[in-house]
């Protein structure tokens, strides 16, 4: 105890010494996140001197091991860490694919060679990854992949299309699922691969999304050449590799409502809607519908805390990422639902200054994909009511 | 703290849930409330409570109590909103006792709080007048008188008011309802001159009552804490009866859908069973994680206000009203699916359904909760 006091108290002291002003407020625009990579740009001076203060800390990704450049910090210091940061509204220095996806997979089935070439350009930010998943016919049902890897002398050949490929046009390499055994059972002949973006073959093509930018593209592989030993766990069993990211991307994506939200939405509406002689919200249903959302957003809360509590009493369920997928990102849809209502007219702004370019309507429309993306919340549901409910079908 | 119970708290759980799920499981509500049982509890369980340290458990040792916190409390009240069991433990063990040992005096303490570790004395808190909770709206008028106080006014949903052997009351002693101050609590013996008690057998099968006060003594030494200051420490014992009554919901909950979630593995239709049905494994599993979030913030309300009862207020206020939503959504689910099983009185599903809804009630609705935690937050 006295040891967490005092590592609370040297945090806070560096936090406090090394965080700019700047960084302490909530992020409002996509170039407030830096994603890292090999053509990577800073918005600002301010991000820059933060991002490499935090990675030269291992703080980029604090309770990975420090001999892949993370922060050697055990749970509860990571604890520490995340409420000192939250206590002062710190920006996350650097958000990854490669962290929150990637990196989890690459510590339980990589090798010690491919640990040593991957993960430290993670935490130092300097290869950016995307996630090759999705196909045009492989969605939610994703076992159904169609894009192919034949054996050729030590390479495997990949050719197919990927779709929804979050920022593939940004992207150094890919994390990719393909067919290595079309004879077996779907599930069965599935590999996990990596490979670079700058491969002669790989090329992708934007889409535009509904709030008006286009993270995500097609991506299309045409005879790409990798060496066989970019496989990540064993040929034919990437399914359980792909599965165990999912969790882990599942349980990021339920997180995401409580990055960077800064002032509570009770708070939000006050300011604009304003509040009668009793100090209550102009808008007595619209203050009902707030205070019930503020309690839903604080229950999940205590259920995140608690579910990172039932890990470390060995007590967690492993489809338990699932629940909380489904349930934070029907919750963040209702977040935004009710700040569009809260900012009435002014939230409806898509190309002004004023608004910084519509953020909060963009911000609303982004939302949406929420329950979408990682895995729609028909299908979070179903594998709640098959894996922890254990009820019957398929 | 961490977010999960520890090796005791899981030990007294698990003796709790083997003595009531063996003494006192629905069918003992049933045969209590088909005798029409004039306490409407079963007095000899009570004392097997009374053995187990049950009652005594927030009374501190010195009084002859276990001296545990408000986290076992709601252990035990999990495992009684499993069965439904009824008992004078919110009443006695809860509430009066932490009413008593935070504010009594040296006398007090000792006059009453063994009483109640021993499972001989039981107490009721009266605090509602109007049907819905408004603790601040309270009436009720002490006038000075001599060197005590005269009490008039009227009191409902007095919970086991009707067998109490001794009323904790809440009445005003100076200012106008809804003003937080002038406030007081008064120990009350409910065979004083002036006292009609009118038993409320509710829906539920459980018992409260009406309590009138016409012009009824009370000595100075009957005054719990200090004159006008009252509200403070009824607000504090609320809360704990807030996060309680949370925690029974929550064990009424977790009863109904499991018993649920067994009946869609048993009950065919169309030739299959009918929890193959997607459109019902999702309500399944959306109130799976409703539960699963109710009980993350029954225990991080319990946790505060072991550890500091005062901050605890909006964590409190955060379970009990998602505790209320997400039982009236547990029962509700239960009679849809077991389908006109459900609706039947021989079923046990009814039971849970009429709980859900008074506890629902007790000590503030999820709207009452609603109003609190914006309140809190200014907005
Ligand atoms: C913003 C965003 C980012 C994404 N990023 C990536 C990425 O980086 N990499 C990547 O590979 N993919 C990515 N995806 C793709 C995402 O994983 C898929 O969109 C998702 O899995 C759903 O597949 P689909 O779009 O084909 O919808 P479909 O599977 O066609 O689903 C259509 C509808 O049918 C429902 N449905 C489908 N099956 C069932 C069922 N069994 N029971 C009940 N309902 C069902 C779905 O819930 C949905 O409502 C991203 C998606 C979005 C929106």
């Amino acid at each position: 105890m006295a040891d967490l006091d005092q590592f609370r108290k040297d945090t806070r002291a560096w936090l406090e010494a090394n965080c700019p002003p700047e960084m302490r407020k909530p992020m409002t625009k996509e170039e407030d996140t830096f994603w890292g990579g090999r053509n990577a740009t800073f918005s600002s001076e301010p991000q820059r001197i933060w991002f490499e203060r935090m990675r030269d800390k291992g703080w980029t990704v604090p309770h990975w091991p420090k001999e892949y450049g993370g922060g050697g910090l055990d749970g509860e210091e990571a604890k520490i860490l995340r409420q000192e940061m939250a206590a002062i509204s710190a920006r996350l220095p650097l958000v990854s694919f490669g962290i929150s996806m990637l990196g989890p997979a690459l510590l339980k089935y990589g090798t010690d060679a491919q640990k040593r070439e991957h993960l430290p350009k993670i935490t130092a930010g300097s290869i950016r990854w995307c996630q090759g998943y999705s196909e045009p016919n492989a969605g939610s049902d994703l076992a159904s992949l169609q894009t192919r890897a034949e054996v050729n002398g030590d390479d495997f050949i990949i050719n197919g299309q990927k779709i929804w490929t979050s920022y593939a046009n940004f992207a150094d390499w890919i994390f990719c699922l393909v067919r290595t055994d079309s004879t077996a059972k779907k599930h069965d002949g599935i590999s996990f691969i990596l490979f670079d973006m700058t491969s002669p073959g790989v090329s992708t093509k934007p889409i535009l999304l509904i709030s008006g930018k286009s993270p995500f593209c097609e991506t299309f592989f045409d005879n790409v050449r990798v060496p066989q030993s970019h496989v990540l766990g064993q040929v034919n069993r990437g399914w359980d590799v792909a599965k165990y990211l999912l969790q882990h991307e599942r349980a990021m994506i339920s997180g995401m409502g409580e990055r960077g939200v800064g002032r509570p939405l009770g708070q939000v509406a006050a300011d604009s809607i304003g509040t009668d002689d009793h100090g209550h919200l102009d808008d007595p249903v619209l203050r009902g519908q707030i205070a019930t959302f503020e309690i839903d957003e604080a229950a999940l809360a205590c259920a995140a805390e608690r579910a990172v509590d039932l890990a470390k009493a060995g007590q967690a369920h492993p489809a338990f990422s699932s629940a909380m997928k489904y349930y934070g990102t029907e919750l963040n849809k209702r977040r935004y639902e009710i700040l569009m209502s809260a900012g009435g007219s002014d939230a409806l702004e898509w190309e002004s200054e004023r608004s910084k370019d519509g953020a909060r309507a963009r911000a609303w429309l982004r939302t949406k994909a929420n329950s979408i993306e990682g895995g729609t919340s028909e299908v979070m549901l179903g594998i709640v009511a098959k894996r922890i409910l254990d009820l019957p079908g398929a | 703290m961490a977010l999960v119970l520890n090796e005791e708290q899981s030990m007294l759980r698990d003796s709790a849930r083997g003595l009531i799920g063996t003494k006192a499981p629905v069918s003992h509500l049933r045969q209590l409330r088909d005798s029409k049982d004039p306490t409407g509890f079963s007095r000899e369980l009570w004392g097997t409570f009374a053995e187990m340290g049950f009652s005594g458990l927030l009374v501190p040792e010195e009084f002859g109590g276990t001296g545990l916190g408000c986290v076992e409390a709601g252990i035990i009240m999990e495992e009684i909103g499993r069965t439904l069991m009824p008992s004078p433990f919110l009443s006695t063990a809860v509430l009066a006792t932490l009413a008593l040992s935070r504010g009594g005096t040296a006398a007090q303490k000792s006059e009453y709080l063994t009483g109640i570790a021993k499972g001989g004395l039981i107490a009721a808190l009266a605090v509602d007048e109007g049907a819905k909770h408004r603790p601040l709206q309270t009436a009720m008028q002490a006038t000075r008188s001599g060197n005590g106080f005269k009490l008039s006014g009227a009191k409902g949903f007095v919970i086991d008011g009707h067998v109490a052997d001794l009323l904790i009351v809440a009445a005003r002693t100076s200012g106008s309802p809804g003003e937080a101050g002038g406030l007081t609590l008064f120990l009350v013996n409910p065979k004083s001159k002036g006292i009609a008690v009118e038993r409320t057998a509710m829906v539920d099968a459980h018992n409260a009552a009406r309590i009138v006060f016409d012009d009824v003594d009370v000595t100075a030494d009957g005054v719990l804490g200090e004159v006008d200051q009252g509200g403070v420490l009824l607000e504090g014992i609320l809360n704990v009866g807030r996060g309680v009554v949370a925690s029974e919901l929550l064990g009424a909950s977790e009863e109904v859908f499991g018993r649920t979630v067994t009946y869609l593995k048993e009950r065919k239709q169309f030739g299959k069973l009918i929890g193959e049905f997607q459109a019902l494994q999702h309500r399944a599993a959306h109130l799976y994680c409703e539960i699963e979030l109710t009980r993350a913030t029954v225990l991080k309300a319990l946790q505060l206000l072991d550890e500091n009862f005062e901050a605890a207020g909006p964590a409190v206020a955060v379970a009990k009203a998602k505790a209320g939503t997400t039982g009236t959504l547990a029962v509700q689910e239960a009679v849809q699916m077991h389908g006109g099983m459900g609706m039947t009185d021989q079923f046990d599903i009814g039971f849970f359904m009429k709980r859900a809804r008074v506890c629902q009630e007790l000590f503030g609705d999820s709207n009452f909760h609603a109003d609190q935690l914006a309140r809190l937050r200014k907005y």
